[in-house]
């Protein structure tokens, strides 16, 4: 259990180091949804399921979709750099890493049988009762948040469109 | 038991994006950075929420989800307007405020 | 219909919300009737209430509505709590009823003003601050209605604000009044510490069971009640707003310091009478001062040049005579010269303002002349008023009401001799001045050509207001003609009755009005012989000039601007304007450090966002190493 963990980890250091260091935008993107992935299997093994599916929809998913958008929005002509992005030196290095990932689910899937699912679905109840419990002024405050967070959005978005009219 | 290796490797995760942030001028780095270090922090939570065996960690998880979400869809629109008016997402570039 | 109370002082409000917050979107047409109309419906209102009000009069002598708690703390309950009695039926009557002919005169009299939607939203913001104060059932609630009248009468002076003597005046009008105003609210501190209690009746009535006549505390409260009158009815010695005044439109003057707003002080002190009854020697001070204010703004009537400041004198003057009838402890002939004054002085000034108005706003009586031919409505309404004023025997309002307290003044216990000579010498000047004012404006020669007579707008409150003026006196006649009662009985049941002397017989009161029929007719025939064009003395006087200083020093009101400029205004601008001022250097010193510190700091926003970033990590490293220490 802890080798998947330490080959998990290694895979996401790696490919944050990527992210931080590589010059076009998009390839960095792969790698930090390579390294996203990685975290989510690293929540998985910690015995936070729930979480880990959320990492993989919500932040590998959702927001790094965002991201794409606005960097073919941002490039200057998108055409002429998708042929420099898309060469096999770009997505090489992603694929061996997600690749390890993948074994390393395969071989989850196939022991089967493992501690952590019994420990996640009790706790996966207690986290509900907390958010809505103790915690429910907090989710409140973050609805709260998320609203500016539309207004904002909207605002920001639309100032652009009438500019080009 | 996995505790301990995890809260390392989110302190390393943290300092990537933290080099990141101030390493990078271009915007859009310096928000992927932020996201390592939003990440990290997560997995901090995470790990402590399974070390004492709390559901609190995976609540904290959740908030830092949500902060991301509400952050990136501003974030990102700022990142368009500063584009399309000064034609550059250089952030040093952008540095109308100085005192 | 009693329970429709509330309405009367919401109605104006409303207006008054209207055109503040939608009066640019509203045509002049749309504006005139919300503004005219809002009053109107309040004025219809009370008819309602005051006619289910008699329906029970006699039994129940006043009805109280109480709306919802204002203040509520422990300890001090304030309501907005309405309190209607005969008092306040009478004054409420007066606002809204004259009120409306007023608004309804300014329609057309503004019809070409640039601020017609905002005349009309003060005036409506005015008659809704007034009937607050009138019907207010405690003291706090009364206390707004009268700082909102004196805020609509600053905005209303300083309307047209472009020119700065105007509002030069308007802050006049403010901030003498506010002398009033705060010698009211410590008033107020003064009983709500001894009775912990703000409602008008019951404060009174625990005054009267706490302090014995004469106590020193009564002395005080009911002295500082009497500064607060006295600032708000322009009386000795805070007059010299209500001359500076005039700078308003015409209405205005006519609504706020002639028939209502001024008369607020005379109000105050009747319906405060059990309090000023425990101070019988303010009583005496105010009777001194009425006496004292009526003659000096009677002479000073005398020699104005501006038609609208010989009337603003004449408005002293006549609450001069209030204050003097309430001062020997006549409430109720101080309410009924409150009444005909109101209706005879709107009358003046809404006839000065239809001359005023034909003849392109020129307001010097020395250019006027001859206007009864051309102005036949605006001489006749205004000779009734006049005639009113000045108290024309048997057949105006004016001769009852002055002739009422003239008689309670010589017959009073409370009262003397000399005050009652001083007053007839008033009345005297009184008809001197008025009629000045007639023969000067509408007889004799055209000097200014008037354009064509007032539309029906204004010619309509003219002529109902001219009714008034000549009616409203038969309410109560004296024993020697014809003894009706019906004022004094009614007001009976507010305020109480005056005392008289025993073993004065009906001769002796035929005696003095005589006297003071005498005085009135003597003063206008007085006016006759020395301004009517083509009379003896008019005739070789006409080529001296005017400028004697006495006649500069009545013009002036008695110097009583340049004294409190030389004793106030002047040391105090001067102690402002001292550059050695070591508190000064103080502070300067403290911005100066500000300064430089600001731009010591500033080289740390360096506007890039990775310097703030770097700060933060910073930061933090820092709080989390002394922690760990």
């Amino acid at each position: 259990m802890e080798i998947l963990f330490y080959i998990a980890a290694t895979v996401t250091v790696l490919a944050t180091l990527r992210v931080i260091t590589h010059v076009h935008p998009v390839h960095a993107l792969l790698y930090l949804v390579v390294a996203l992935i990685a975290l989510a299997f690293i929540f998985y093994l910690l015995g936070a399921q729930f979480a880990a599916a959320l990492e993989i929809i919500i932040y590998g998913g959702a927001i790094m979709v965002l991201f794409i958008f606005v960097v073919m929005l941002l490039g200057p002509l998108a055409a002429e750099q998708e042929k420099s992005w898309l060469t096999p030196g770009a997505w090489i290095g992603p694929s061996i890493l997600a690749l390890v990932l993948l074994g390393e689910v395969g071989y989850l899937i196939a022991v089967g049988d493992h501690p952590v699912t019994i420990v996640a679905e009790t706790q996966q109840k207690a986290v509900s009762i907390a958010l809505y419990g103790p915690y429910i002024i907090a989710v409140e405050l973050a609805s709260m948040l998320l609203l500016p967070g539309l207004i904002g959005a909207y605002h920001l978005g639309r100032r652009i469109s009438r500019e080009d009219r | 038991m996995l505790s301990t290796p995890a809260l390392v490797l989110a302190i390393v995760l943290f300092g990537l994006g933290l080099i990141g942030l101030l390493s990078r001028r271009n915007i859009l780095y310096m928000l992927l950075s932020l996201e390592i270090m939003l990440n990290a922090a997560a997995l901090a939570f995470i790990a402590g929420g399974a070390r004492w065996g709390q559901a609190d960690g995976e609540v904290m998880f959740l908030f830092i989800l949500t902060l991301a979400a509400a952050e990136v869809s501003v974030a990102l629109g700022i990142v368009l307007q500063l584009s399309h008016r000064f034609r550059t997402v250089d952030a040093d570039a952008l540095c109308e405020l100085r005192g | 219909m009693l329970k429709l109370l509330w309405l009367i002082p919401v109605l104006p409000l409303t207006g008054f919300l209207v055109l503040a917050l939608c009066g640019d979107r509203l045509s002049r047409r749309q504006i005139a009737w919300v503004g005219c109309g809002s009053v109107g419906a309040a004025a219809v209102t009370t008819a309602l209430v005051a006619a289910d009000f008699f329906r029970t009069f006699p039994d129940r002598e006043f009805y109280q509505q109480t709306l919802w708690n204002w203040i509520n703390t422990s300890g001090m309950t304030v309501g907005i709590s309405w309190y209607l009695d005969a008092l306040s039926l009478l004054m409420v009557a007066v606002i809204t009823g004259i009120g409306f002919l007023i608004h309804l005169y300014s329609a057309e009299y503004m019809a070409h003003d640039d601020g017609y939607a905002r005349f009309f939203a003060y005036m409506n913001l005015f008659v809704a601050a007034m009937l607050t104060l009138v019907l207010a059932d405690n003291l706090l609630l009364l206390y707004l209605g009268w700082e909102g009248v004196g805020l609509c009468s600053y905005l209303l002076i300083g309307f047209w604000y472009r020119e700065p003597e105007y509002g030069t005046a308007a802050q006049k009008a403010f901030i003498v009044t506010r002398i009033g105003d705060t010698a009211l609210a410590i008033g107020l501190f003064i009983l709500f510490t001894q009775f912990t209690n703000l409602s008008i009746q019951q404060v009174q009535n625990l005054a009267v069971e706490a302090w014995p006549v004469g106590s020193n505390l009564a002395m005080i409260v009911a002295l500082l009640f009497l500064i607060g009158a006295v600032g708000k009815s322009a009386q000795l010695p805070l007059q010299v707003w209500l001359p500076d005044a005039m700078a308003g439109p015409t209405p205005v003057s006519a609504l706020i310091h002639a028939a209502t707003m001024v008369t607020a002080g005379v109000y105050l002190i009747a319906r405060m009478h059990h309090l000023f009854a425990l101070a019988p020697m303010v009583q005496e001070v105010i009777a001194v001062l009425g006496l004292v204010t009526l003659l000096l703004a009677a002479s000073s009537a005398l020699v104005q040049q501006d038609i609208k400041r010989v009337l603003a004198y004449s408005t002293m003057s006549q609450i001069g005579y209030m204050f003097l009838a309430l001062g020997v402890g006549a409430w109720s002939a101080a309410m009924f010269h409150f009444l005909t004054h109101s209706c005879f002085k709107a009358l003046l000034f809404l006839a000065a303002g239809s001359v005023i108005h034909s003849l392109h706003h020129e307001q010097n009586i020395f250019k006027m002349g001859g206007l009864r031919r051309h102005l036949p409505w605006t001489f006749w309404t205004f000779l009734i008023g006049a005639a009113a004023m000045s108290g024309v025997p048997l057949i105006t309002s004016g001769f009852y009401s002055k002739d009422w307290i003239l008689w309670s003044v010589w017959s009073s216990p409370i009262s003397h001799r000399w005050i009652w000579f001083g007053a007839v010498f008033g009345a005297l000047l009184t008809g001197l001045y008025s009629f000045r004012l007639i023969f000067r404006v509408f007889f004799g020669e055209a000097r200014t050509q008037p354009a064509h007579e007032p539309g029906l707008a204004m010619r309509v409150p003219l002529v109902i207001l001219a009714f008034l003026a000549l009616t409203v006196g038969f309410l109560e006649m004296p024993h020697t003609l014809g003894n009706v009662t019906l004022f004094s009985d009614y007001l009976s049941h507010a305020l109480p009755t005056t005392e008289l002397l025993t073993g004065i017989d009906e001769s002796s009161e035929a005696r003095e009005q005589l006297a003071v029929t005498v005085a009135a007719l003597l003063g206008i025939g007085l006016a006759a012989f020395l301004f009517l064009p083509g009379s003896l003395f008019e005739a070789r006087r006409s080529g001296q000039s005017t400028d004697h200083p006495s006649v500069t020093l009545l013009q002036g009101g008695w110097g009583f601007d340049r004294l409190y400029d030389r004793v106030f205004v002047r040391p105090w601008l001067s102690l402002t304007r001292n550059s050695h001022d070591r508190l000064d250097r103080g502070f300067d010193w403290l911005a100066a450090c500000a300064e430089s510190c600001h731009g010591w700091m500033s080289h740390t926003q360096t506007g890039h966002v990775r310097w703030y970033a770097a700060t933060v990590a910073v930061g933090t490293l820092v709080l989390l190493g002394l922690f760990a220490m």
